[in-house]
This record gives C-alpha cells, structure tokens and sequence, in this order.
C-alpha cells in the first residue's frame, strides 16, 4: 500500500455488542482503492455486522471508520451512499409490489424520472451481463433473480466501495465468470470491493487480500493467492471440514418417477414446466441444476403437492399416481421435501422447534384418535432428538424457530425430514446462506442416507455442491428438464452450457450440437 | 434521547405487563377525561371500576355482560389466529338471535324445557350460515371477508328489524315492533336464583376449556394456527387453507350466534330492534386485549363488560353520555397496541451523539 494515497476505507478497532452476543470485538480493516478485499467467515462470525457498520445501517459501540483518510461517522445508508458506498445484501431488501425499475428508483437520487431509471438499469445490467427484466414485480422473481436486480441497483450509484454479500450462490458458472470480469473492471476504476464470501476457490481466484473473522474477531489478515483452501478453511473455523466419502452406486428400485410433466404457467412471470421427464433410483442422488428462475420453484411445489396442477399420472411414488395428492398423502408414501424458504416455509419462524416438528412429522407425534391429541412432550422430545443427532445450536426445543442462525434452522429441517426416514428426500439449496460446517454436514448425511437406500433429488444453484454429492445430473433451463449425465463424466463447461437450454437430445443431436458450438462462439 | 432497541426475543414479561400497563394509561387518560368534563375523577373511577365489582348483584352483572362477550371473542379468536378477519360478528350474533328467537316463539304454554337446546342450536347454526356466507364468496370468488363480514352485519340487523316491524310483530303488543314475550319454558336456565347468570357462564367456561384444548393441544388447531401465522408452512406441511378459512369462520359464527340465542333466550326474552347492544364488535377488542388466548379473553371480557356497566352507571350518576363506553373500549385498545411495542422492542437511553472514535 503507497504512503501517499489515503486507504479508501480503514475500520479502526471496531465493537459491537449485541444483547446476547458480541458480534464484532476490535475489529480492524483496511481497504485499499481498487483492491478486491476478501471478508471471510462462517455464518454468525460477525461479518455481516462489520458491512452493516460500514454502511451505516449499524452503529458501533466503540472504534471508528475512516473513509479516504477522513474520520467518517456514517449515520444511515443514504449517507453511506451518498459518499459512494454501496452494498448488495444477502438478504435482500426490495419491495414485493413494485416492479424492478420502480425498487431501483426508490434507492436513488429522486432526480431521475422512472423511464430514465428503467434505461440506464436495462442499459446496466447488459453492460454487465446480468439477465434482469426491468418491469417484472419483485414477488415474481426467484431468489437468484432478486440477486441480480440489488446487484444492478449498486451498480447504478456509480460506487466508490461496493460490498458484496455472498454474490455468487445464485449464478451460472459462466455468470460468475462474467461477474469477476466486471468486478475486476470495476475494480480498475478505482473502486474498492468488498467480497463476503465462504467460497474460497472464488475468493482465491479473485481477492487480492483477506480478512479472515471467527467469532467476531479478526483471525487472520492474508493474501488469498498465497494460501490454500485448507489453511483458509483453518483460520475461517479453526479446523477443516470433514471430507465427504465417495464412492460407486448401488442402485435399487424406482423411487420417483416423472413423466410427460407439463404444467402452464400460473401468472405471466411463472414459468411453464414443458414436458419433463426423469426417475430416481434407491441409493442415489440426482441432481438438478439451473439458474434460478428456470421453473425450479414450480417443477418442486409440483413434485412436493404444495402445488396439485400436474396432469395424471405424471408423478409417481414407487407406481402409484400421486401427481394430484397432497403433501401429507405423499409423506405418508414416503416422500419427504427440504424446501428453499426456511422461515416461513419450512418452518413458522414464531412457533417453536417443538411445535415445528408437526408440520411434517405428525406422523410420528400426533395422537390417532379422532381430536389429533398433540402431547408437548412427544413433540419436545422428537425435537430434542434432532437437536442432537444434527448439532443443531439452538436454546432447545422451546426456542422459536426464527431465533436460530440460518445454517442450524436448515440442520433442523434437514434432520427433521431425514428423521423421518424418508424412501425418496427431495432437497431444495441444501445449503443456500450455510456456513462451511454446516454444509459439510448436510452433504454428509445426505450421502449417508443414500447409502442407506433412500432415493434423492437434490436442486441446487451451486454447481460445486451438485459434483460434490450427485451421482447424476440434470439441468433446467427455460422450463425444459436435460438428460441426465453421470457426474464422473460431466464437467463445469458441459452443465453450465446446458444452464442455457442448449443440450442435445437424441435425434436431433446434430442440430443442437451446431446450436451449441454456436453458442460457444457468441 | 429515547430509543427503541430491538429485544432477542420477545419479551415474556411485557406480553402480560402490556394489557395492564395499557390499563394504567387507559385510567390516567380516563381521569383527564372525567376533569375536562368538569366531574370529579374520583367519583369517575368509582362508577367505572368499583361500582361493579363492589356487591354480589353487581358482581353478577358483570359476568351477564362479559358472558357473550367471552364466548364472541372465543370464537374470534380461533379465526383471528387463523389469519381470517371477520369483523362481522356482530352480524352472527343478530342472526344467532333471529334464528333462536324464531324457535322460541314455536313454544307454546305446554312445551317442555326440551326446547333449550334446540333454540341454542338454531342459535348456532344462524350464526354459522351468516359467516358461512362470507366463507363460500372468500373461497369461490376470493370476496374479501373483512368486507363481506362487516357489511352482512347491517343486512342482519334489516332482516331483524323486517321481522320485528313485520311477521313476528306481536299482535297483542300495542304496535311496538317486539315480538312477544317467550313463553317461560323457552327461558335460559338460571344459575343463582336472585340473579340474572344463567347456563351462558358455564358454556362460556366450557368454551374456554375447549378452545385452549383445540389449538394448543389438538393436530386441527395447529393446523389453524400454522395457516395464520404461515401460509407457506401451510401449504408445505400440506394444510388445507380452504378448511382452515371454513372452519375458522363457522365456529366464529357458531360462538357468536351461540352468544346471540343465550341473550334473547335469557336476559332479553324477546325479539327487539334493540337486540344488537355492540357485543360483536367489543368482543374484537376482547379477543386482542386477552392475547386470543383463551384465559386472557376471561380478563379481557370481565374488563370490557365493566366498561359497559361503567358507561350506563356514568350516565344515571353523573350524567356523563353514554358513548363513554365506547370511549374507553377504544382507549383501551389503543394504549394496548401502543405498549405491545414493548414486547419486541426495550426503550433505552442514549445521550444524543456518540462521538466517532470513542473509545
């Protein structure tokens, strides 16, 4: 770093305190202009409390930030804008209501008007690469879409600092190599990115510095370029993850088999399900890939019954028609989901995890006479076993759902589902927002309950997960579902071309293979 | 400064020190009221919070009033925790009325006392085909049941006074739109001689019992419950919306018309345009300030109903207008939904600026 030049952000002996928990103690940063900063970190190591300060949307309890050289005291986001620094959250904060260009006027300087806003957001979002429709409502939108459109809005503040919480989840291979093209360019103008990340291959192909935070403090301040996953991975958790075992497949009986899916679209922006068609086997996990958006949502409430609008006998159980039957029909056929949407949907963010069990356990909890007698102590005992057999952290089985972190809400559904013993499990992002841990965990007893002859279908956004732990692979794209590809003979390239729909199928290989070197070359 | 600090989790304490703080404020609000108004605030508060609770006969009084009030807000409160919003029950309850007014007047001299249940039944099922109404236009055509409640609770009151002014008037009743008075067999059985407590306190108990039961300890409650707070955990859990939106509004509408039979059946004994006293829509603020939760609407409905007795005694006494009662329904709302902030949030002092870089 030059004497001369002032750091573009400095972070000096930051503390924050939370009434249960010390999120950020004296934690220190520095940032230099045009550097691509790595902040990395497990799930509740502080760092989303570290930007937050820097944003202006937190306030610390002691330390200081200094912006250019100068102490700044950011008091709220529209400051923290103002002097140029802008962040894309995790969780995102658009309205439902509203279309994308409308979200995107609302965080900006009220001179432009609405038609000004929708050109230069359209016009942004080519420049770099990201597939946003301007005048779709919010509550249409996938979670990767949401993504796109909070990455568009930053970058339409013509930022001096952007941070950048886990950017990449929801992309295409190709779409992230195309992101860290434009965060480098960005990054030449002289703009200073901040990268909240536990990927660490992204990190290290990426960042040029590191900070490292474990429980709120800072654990190590490193090159990323010099270091290896596994020491990264050491300073992040103080251990490295468990490897995961692999080995050759057994297969049994058909699971689930789907066949001639078709369903229309419900609203303009839904997407219609064309034909789809695939099986799950015992002992095996496919899985689907896919830029969200892609019919993942419809192609699981189909497959799950939270929706029933599947034609007959497009959708079997083990032979048995269940393409109309509800959820609890298809639990009790062995069919057990992990959805996408924790709060709210895979668990009531007010109840209790107790209370939480019965949405898909009441099989085992509740009483068989006519009243459903629900006895407090089966459910709190049923929940406690989950606890434990997952290491879920939690304040036991009267703590509300909403209280746990992310990574131990999903270990609870995830143990709650694969308690069940399920014959065939559906997975939706198994670790979407998961720290390092947590993930590990869940893939292993994914795995382990496919050794134990459960049939999987696991649909992830996360390329690396699905090599990690399917046995095969599909891809949607556009509605459409590909062939399946045996992951030993798959590669990043050959999926991630199939993200854009082009696969060939059998008879008009040649047409598509055109199509697809066409492709390539665009 | 005062500031609101988020809480970790929702304060216990605060969920019951809410209610009675929003008493505290409601009271010191109340005073300023009796002193604006030129009357003494002691003699006030007496009428409103001594007076009825200060004999046997106004004890009992009471529990007449808050009677219908906590079986109103019993059902209210299964629906409103289902995330269904009748705000008509006061429609239910009118019908409730019509339709066990309409059974009482088939009595003659030499009916039995067999004819309670079924007037108390045809209670019930008016009040369930009044919200069973809303039910079938929510889920056929998606009408909104705020709307279609609220307002089928003025067509109930028409029906009432179209038959009171009409085909039930009593011909012997000297052209007063009454119908005539029900014969002694129809009549409600009392609980204490001397009093006007009767069968209703016991069903209100029951009821009390019951719903507790049904949502903290039955699969169908839950389901209720999940659907309110929920509606994705809902359908992911594979919870029917449609029979949670049915059931919620037909045992609200049950309760109400339940409530509605107990009084013509009993204190009223007639047909009267005067029948609709407000219960329905007090019984909303009942069902709120008692947490929907079952013991608390027993607090919250003996509350309100002193209020009620409050406001006709305000007005022999002292000459205070009647729609005091009204006033102080809705302070007490008012101030309740003001101090549930301190449920999720803690006040704290900061002193105005932190200086940057303090260490």
């Amino acid at each position: 770093m030059s004497e001369t030049t002032p750091l573009r952000l400095e972070v000096k002996s930051v503390s924050k305190r939370y009434p249960s928990v010390v999120a950020n103690d004296d934690v220190n940063l520095l940032v230099a202009p045009g550097e691509i900063h790595a902040v990395l970190g497990e799930n509740g190591a502080g760092k989303s409390t570290l930007m937050k300060i820097i944003y202006g949307a937190v306030k610390p309890d002691t330390g200081e930030v200094l912006f250019n050289g100068k102490p700044t005291h950011v008091r709220n986001p529209q400051e923290a804008r103002a002097l140029g620094i802008s962040m894309v959250f995790q969780h995102f904060s658009l309205f439902e209501t509203v279309t994308v260009a409308e979200n995107i006027w609302l965080g900006l300087d009220k001179s432009f008007t609405l038609d000004a806003v929708r050109q230069k957001a359209a016009q942004k979002a080519k420049e770099y690469g990201l597939d946003v429709e301007v005048d779709r409502p919010v509550h249409s939108l996938s979670v990767g879409e949401r993504q796109r459109v909070e990455i568009v809005r930053a970058l339409l503040t013509d930022p001096k600092v952007l941070i950048l919480d886990e950017p990449t989840s929801v992309l295409t291979p190709q779409a992230v190599r195309v992101l860290f093209v434009t965060l480098r360019k960005l990054a030449a103008t002289g703009c200073s990115i901040l990268y909240i990340s536990h990927k660490l291959d992204e990190i290290r192909e990426l960042c040029t510095n590191c900070t490292v935070l474990r429980g709120g403090k800072v654990t190590g301040h490193v090159d990323p370029r010099d270091e290896s996953n596994a020491s990264l991975s050491r300073l992040m958790i103080g251990a490295e993850p468990p490897k995961l075992q692999h080995r050759e497949v057994n297969t049994g009986a058909v699971g689930m088999t789907v066949h001639g899916l078709s369903i229309r679209a419900e609203d303009q922006f839904g997407v219609t399900l064309d034909n789809i068609a695939f099986a799950v086997r015992a002992g095996e996990i496919v899985g689907v890939a896919g830029v969200s958006g892609n019919g993942q949502q419809e192609l699981l409430a189909a497959l799950s019954g939270e929706s029933v609008r599947a034609p007959s006998g497009s959708i079997k159980l083990f032979g048995n028609d269940i393409s109309r039957r509800n959820p609890r029909v298809r639990r009790a056929g062995g069919l057990h989901f992990v959805p996408e949407e924790r709060l709210g949907r895979g668990a009531v963010p007010t109840m209790a995890l107790a209370a939480n069990t019965l949405l898909s356990r009441a099989a085992d909890v509740v009483g068989k006479g006519a009243l459903g007698w629900v006895s407090p102590k089966a459910t709190a005992s049923l929940a406690g076993v989950i606890i434990k057999d997952f290491n879920v952290k939690a304040g036991g089985p009267d703590a509300a759902a909403k209280s746990l972190s992310g990574g131990n809400l999903q270990k609870f559904i995830v143990g709650r589902e694969i308690g069940a013993k399920p014959k065939v499990l559906i997975v939706a992002q198994p670790t979407w927002g998961v720290d390092v841990g947590a993930a590990a965990q869940i893939r292993g007893a994914l795995l382990k309950l496919r050794d134990e002859g459960c049939a999987l279908l696991v649909v992830s956004e996360e390329l690396d997960e699905l090599f990690e732990i399917c046995d095969r692979m599909h891809v949607i794209a556009k509605g459409r579902l590909s062939p399946s590809v045996k992951t030993s003979e798959a590669t990043v390239e050959k999926i991630g071309e199939w993200m854009s729909g082009l696969w060939q199928t059998p008879g008009v290989i040649a047409a598509a293979a055109q199509q697809a070197t066409g492709a390539q070359h665009a | 400064m005062l500031k609101l600090e988020a809480r970790p989790q929702p304060s216990k304490f605060w969920g019951i020190g809410s209610p009675l703080l929003a008493l505290v404020f409601t009271v010191i609000i109340g005073v300023a009221i009796f002193m604006l108004m030129g009357k003494d605030p002691v003699k006030g508060l007496l009428v409103f919070f001594w007076e009825p609770i200060k004999s046997g006969y106004a004890l009992s009084e009471l529990a007449v009033k808050a009677t219908p009030l906590a079986i109103i807000a019993l059902g209210l409160a299964v629906c409103f925790r289902s995330n269904v919003w009748n705000i008509g029950a006061e429609g239910q309850f009118v019908l409730g009325a019509i339709t066990a007014g309409g059974v009482a007047l088939l009595a003659d001299a030499s009916t039995g006392p067999w004819i309670i249940p079924l007037i108390l039944l045809a209670g019930v099922l008016g009040g369930m085909f009044w919200a069973a109404i809303a039910a079938l236009l929510r889920d056929r055509f998606n009408a909104n049941e705020i709307l279609v409640t609220l307002m089928l609770v003025y067509v109930a009151d028409l029906v009432l006074s179209y038959l009171v002014y009409g085909p039930w008037k009593d011909p012997n009743g000297f052209n007063f739109p009454q119908t005539k008075t029900f014969e002694k067999a129809t009549q409600i059985p009392k609980l204490f001689a001397g009093t006007r407590i009767n069968i209703g306190l016991l069903i209100a108990l029951f009821g009390v019992a019951g719903m507790w039961i049904y949502m903290f300890r039955t699969y169908g409650g839950f389901q209720l419950q999940v659907g309110g707070l929920a509606p994705a955990a809902a359908r992911y859990a594979g919870f029917s919306s449609r029979r949670a939106l049915w059931t919620a509004l037909l045992v609200s509408g049950g309760a109400a018309g339940l409530a509605g039979a107990l009084e013509v059946a009993g204190p009223i004994g007639q047909l009267t345009p005067y029948v609709p006293a407000g219960y329905g829509f007090a019984a909303i603020i009942v069902a709120f300030v008692g947490r929907l939760n079952p013991i608390g609407i027993v607090f919250s409905a003996i509350l309100m109903s002193m209020f009620y007795i409050g406001g006709e005694l305000a007005q022999s006494r002292l000459g205070l207008p009647k729609s005091l009662t009204g006033v102080f329904q809705g302070l007490l709302l008012f101030t309740l939904l003001a101090c549930d902030t301190l449920i999720a949030y803690r006040v704290v002092w900061k002193s105005g600026s932190i200086k940057s870089g303090a260490k």
